[in-house]
């Protein structure tokens, strides 16, 4: 022989592929339940790939029937001569609808309700489907001069075909259910359901006043052929300037995409945590997996292998199992993705189509691959170090490895899981940032359970008990699983917790104070001849009327000295366009109120100008116009130019559930402008709501009311929707954490079937071996959820400080249902994989040893 | 006759705490091609220490360890196991199967490492010497501790190896199976013409080796040929 000669094993890859499927055989069941982690994370990352990828394709794919339409043109107001030309020009417009929000009064019963108005003229929708029962319904309400009333509104208030819906001054018989239509549905339809009636009927309402929130949208076919985005392109900045605009089905298709994406995104982030959960399972299962084989390893070393051949046998092995994991995965979660229709019905204008994602499905295989490699290959270099002399001499613990490799791997580990989060999120911030927190949630996990570790031992309890003692014992032996169990515990729980807290913070904004200052009942739209009369019928049924506030519509003409049209066409602008198309609704006070804050300049004015007005603008405004103290705005009122002066700045809690305003005019200037008001009181309970809602809907059928206590159930129930999905998500992190618990408890067991062999042999009975077990699965499960409810709690206080800036009241669930429940089932699990150690007999595992 | 092994000034010692613990001082020592040897002494006399450095398992501090015309020193790990594998068969006290293989997969791995194609027919006729042709497909827990060496003894002739080392080959085996698997150690030696290495404390199975030397602290007490012991 010639052992000059570079080393190369005359064994090929196919001994390696032979060995490594030899140990897996015998190692099925183990190895088993490790993928059993990782097929989890696998199942939720496919299925919300594949779901997001295949909602995409069929926005894309159904983006014509989303509009119902090529493209429209929608403006609030209607089309002047100029915008009449353009639409000349693309062929004129095929339909037209006029869109507002009303109240909708259901005689038979009398209930009213905020309903939105769809007034349509012309065969709409050309694409997608208007779905009424009965069908005939979709083209007769035109001739038969009906209202299509939305099929939900009808089962609340128990209204059938035949009954009657009077909308302003007009009664419409009810021709037909509205089941779906294009551009309805999502949380808008929840809010103020559809009620489509003939355009042409519209102004027999009456309901199109002063200062009425309408849109007008103008529908087009477009010809064969023709550019959209070209089109989008050359008319869409024409019609800026009329405060009009363009949307194709292409644009209106990505805008819709582009929101269903961060839902997805998030989604996909919380999948991926289960995924990165996990990788702790599998390292800490190819851990144990690999000491067991140190002394194969250092056999096969002492008989001829290298170093690279018994690595290699390991890594193979450990790659097939995540290929297997990953397919698996791949699979479970393309069963997962068909439920996803059904989670998510509630936010979906249009039904999903699921067909195969080939992308997704890749990115399962490549994903089981490649993390259950990285995360295992830590454990794995130790075979590397195995000297073949333990053949010899028996070492218990690992043999100590290289710092460089294992800085590399950890390197690897990191770029892995910010490339995927870049990935997943399109930004290199936020992935840095989710990286960093996953981190800081590992690492204080992982910190804390070495401090109580350390601490156990530093203080034990010498003069607890037996049983108590041996169960602390436990917990900082060597081979304990206690940093493991910690993290998979506590990451599930965090997450869990972090979801109510969130939950919390978010219904925190929105509820409503109950005290009989706060107003509940807003009137909108109250001409100024129906005020007096409203006040009175509200004052009549012995409520207060809280606010009477008049409201005058203008818009922005010049800015600073130049006009508003000049600023829409200045390519080089950097205002932020809404404010030079909007219409703004505007009141007149001397003082600030409770959800106002001043920022700049005084309220009332000190600054006097000649010839100018004083105005107080909201924060947002002022930076989104790029106007400061002592700028000058011309407002246009109705026709009239007002001149204007910023002679204030207020930061203003939008999120305050009560009436706020952007501009600010000051007493004794808009008293004669053509206004209407709204007026808001406090009704007790829902019933005397709808008692007074019935009784002002008779007598001002044009005024639209809102009931906050409605909109308020309304959100709260999709936060409930969106927190339900997202519970179904993070169950999979719990899943993959119980996972990873069966799997550590199993794993130590035969430890632990040696010690309590021993235990017994000396004369410990079983009740106490099951004591010793359960106290440890209890401090495991209760120190665990603990320290992922206080983790969540610290996020969450610091998400309501700095991001939504609230106070942060938490709610109980975590600490009553999530602690104890995680703490039993970690108990439970424990136990149930105890009950082995307890049954076999001390000569089983004696004779195991000798072997 | 030519040497195969010859051991010149070897030392070896561990540190244990703060202290340095002398295992082997200054052993020299050689074998011929073909013959019996045994390393014998009582426990702690460095006996497994010196198998280990013999059969380069392990690294000297000072002297030179030669095995097959080689210097074990001037190989990397990697060029040992190459060594090991085509020279060197191991026979140990407690057996060291692997466990996740069969019997037959266990006796055939060395050969397999060699590169040799089917080595199946080897590995049953091998099996079949050692009277466990039936119980190839058993796994070692499944066999007896006698079994599982007689496993151990086919595996270590399977690459016709030049030398082996035999660690304390009946230590785990009641006086009846260790005479059997001895009678077989030394029958399939003298059918193969291997050079034969055994490290005991049992003179009993010392003295069937043609020379035989003591240990004593670690240093070389006496190197006989076994008719003068």
């Amino acid at each position: 022989m010639n052992l000059d000669k570079p080393i190369r094993s005359k064994s090929g890859w196919q001994w390696l592929f032979r060995m490594a499927w030899r140990d897996s055989r015998a190692s099925g069941k183990r190895l088993l339940l490790f993928m059993g982690s990782i097929i989890l994370g696998i199942a939720a990352v496919v299925s919300i790939q594949s779901f997001s990828a295949n909602l995409k394709e069929n926005i894309t794919l159904q983006s014509k029937a989303l509009m119902g339409a090529d493209f429209l043109i929608d403006s609030n107001q209607p089309a002047n001569e100029r915008v009449l030309a353009i639409m000349d020009s693309l062929g004129g417009a095929q339909a037209k609808a006029i869109n507002f929000p009303s109240m909708g009064l259901f005689p038979k019963t009398g209930d009213a309700r905020l309903i939105g108005v769809k007034g349509v003229q012309g065969a709409y929708p050309f694409y997608g489907e208007l779905e009424t029962q009965p069908i005939s319904a979709a083209t007769s309400y035109q001739e038969k001069e009906g209202a299509l009333v939305d099929a939900t509104l009808m089962l609340q208030f128990d209204a059938k075909l035949g009954d009657s819906i009077k909308i302003g001054n007009v009664l419409f018989p009810i021709v037909g259910e509205l089941i779906s239509a294009p551009g309805t549905g999502g949380v808008g339809a929840s809010i103020a359901p559809p009620v489509w009636i003939p355009e042409r009927m519209v102004d027999e309402t009456g309901l199109i006043q002063t200062g009425s929130r309408v849109g007008y949208d103008y529908y087009f076919v477009a010809k064969e052929d023709q550019d959209l985005k070209e089109l989008d392109k050359l008319v869409d900045p024409l019609l800026d300037a009329e405060n009009a605009d363009l949307d194709t089905h292409v644009s209106t298709g990505q805008r819709l995409g582009r929101s269903y994406d961060n839902f997805g995104k998030f989604l996909n982030l919380v999948a991926f945590i289960a995924l990165l959960l996990g990788c702790v399972g599998i390292a800490s299962s190819v851990h144990i997996h690999i000491k067991e084989k140190l002394r194969s390893v250092a056999v096969l070393k002492c008989i001829g292998a290298t170093r690279k051949q018994t690595f290699l046998i390991f890594l193979i092995q450990i790659a097939g199992m995540g290929f297997l994991g990953g397919l698996m995965g791949v699979l479970a979660g393309l069963a997962l993705q068909q439920t996803f229709p059904l989670l998510l019905r509630d936010f979906l204008p249009f039904d999903v189509e699921i067909s195969l994602a080939l992308g997704a499905i890749l990115i399962g295989l490549v994903l089981g691959v490649l993390m259950s490699v990285l995360f295992a290959l830590t454990p794995l270099l130790g075979t590397w170090y195995v000297s073949p002399l333990q053949v010899l001499r028996v070492e218990e613990d690992l043999p100590k490895k290289s710092r460089g490799p294992m800085i590399l791997v950890f390197t690897a580990i990191l770029i892995f899981v910010f490339a995927f989060a870049f990935w997943l999120l399109g930004d290199a911030i936020y992935a840095f940032f989710f990286v960093l927190a996953i981190l800081v949630v590992f690492a204080v996990l992982g910190g804390l359970a070495a401090f109580f570790m350390r601490l156990i031992k530093r203080f034990f309890p010498v003069s607890w008990g037996f049983t108590a003692r041996q169960s602390l014992l436990n917990l900082y032996r060597p081979n304990n699983q206690t940093t493991v169990l910690i993290l998979a515990i506590g990451v599930g729980t965090f997450l869990i917790s972090t979801l109510y807290f969130t939950k919390d913070i978010l219904l925190a904004r929105t509820s409503l104070e109950t005290s009989s200052q706060t107003p509940n009942l807003i009137l909108m739209d109250v001409q100024t001849e129906q005020r007096e009369a409203a006040v009175a019928s509200i004052s009549d049924s012995g409520r207060e009327v809280l606010n009477n506030i008049p409201i005058i519509t203008m818009r922005m003409q010049q800015i600073k000295e130049k006009a508003v049209r000049e600023i829409i066409l200045d390519t080089t602008s950097t205002m932020n366009s809404w404010v030079l198309h909007h219409e703004f609704r505007v009141t007149y006070r001397d003082s600030l109120i409770a959800s106002e804050t001043t920022k700049g300049g005084d309220w009332p004015a000190k600054i006097q100008k000649e010839g100018y007005i004083p105005i107080s603008l909201a924060q947002n405004v002022a930076d989104d116009a790029e106007v400061a103290v002592g700028d000058i705005i011309v407002f246009n009122v109705q026709g009239v130019l007002m001149k204007t002066i910023v002679a204030h700045l207020r930061e203003v809690d939008w999120a305050r559930m009560q009436i706020n305003f952007s501009i600010l005019f000051p007493s004794g200037v808009l008293e004669n402008a053509p206004q209407f008001h709204v007026l808001t009181t406090y009704t007790p309970d829902a019933i005397s709501s709808a008692k007074l809602q019935r009784q002002l809907v008779r007598l001002f059928p044009t005024v639209s009311i809102i009931d906050l206590r409605q909109v308020i159930t309304v959100i709260e129930d999709i936060l409930n929707k969106i927190s339900w999905v997202i519970n179904f998500m993070a169950f999979f992190s719990i899943l993959t954490g119980i996972i990873v618990l069966i799997g550590s408890v199993r794993t130590s067991k035969y430890q632990r079937m040696k010690e309590s062999v021993l235990l017994r042999t000396l004369g410990a009975k079983d009740r106490q071996i099951l004591k010793i077990t359960a106290l440890e699965y209890l401090y495991l499960g209760f120190l665990g959820s603990a320290m992922g409810i206080v983790l969540a709690l610290l996020g969450s206080f610091l998400l309501a400080q700095f991001v939504f800036e609230t106070p942060f009241v938490p709610s109980l669930a975590p600490f009553v249902l999530v602690l104890p429940g995680i703490t039993a089932l970690v108990l439970l699990i424990g136990l149930l994989n105890s009950r082995t150690v307890v049954q076999s007999s001390p000569l089983v595992v004696l004779r195991k040893e000798l072997s | 006759m030519s040497k195969i092994l010859n051991v010149s000034h070897l030392g070896k010692s561990y540190t244990s705490g703060s202290k340095e613990l002398t295992v082997l001082e200054d052993v020299s020592f050689s074998i011929n091609e073909g013959e019996t040897f045994a390393i014998v002494g009582p426990s702690g006399s460095g006996k497994t220490t010196l198998l280990g450095l013999c059969a380069g398992l392990d690294r000297p501090d000072t002297g030179t360890v030669e095995l097959c015309g080689r210097d074990l020193g001037g190989l990397t790990e990697d060029g040992l196991a190459l060594l090991r594998n085509q020279e060197v068969g191991f026979i140990f006290q407690n057996f060291q199967l692997l466990p996740t293989l069969s019997a037959l997969e266990n006796v055939v791995v060395p050969l397999e490492l060699q590169g040799i194609k089917n080595p199946g027919s080897i590995g049953m006729e091998l099996l079949d010497k050692v009277g466990l042709k039936n119980r190839f497909h058993h796994y070692p827990s499944q066999l007896s501790g006698g079994e599982q060496q007689r496993v151990a003894l086919a595996r270590a002739f399977s690459a016709k190896p030049s030398i082996l080392f035999a660690d304390e080959p009946t230590g785990n085996l009641d006086q009846e199976t260790g005479d059997k698997v001895v009678k077989l150690l030394f029958e399939l030696n003298e059918e193969a013409g291997t050079t034969l290495v055994i490290v005991t404390h049992d003179m009993e199975l010392a003295r069937r080796n043609q020379r035989i030397l003591r240990l004593k602290g670690g240093k070389v007490f006496s190197n006989e040929l076994t008719a003068s012991v």
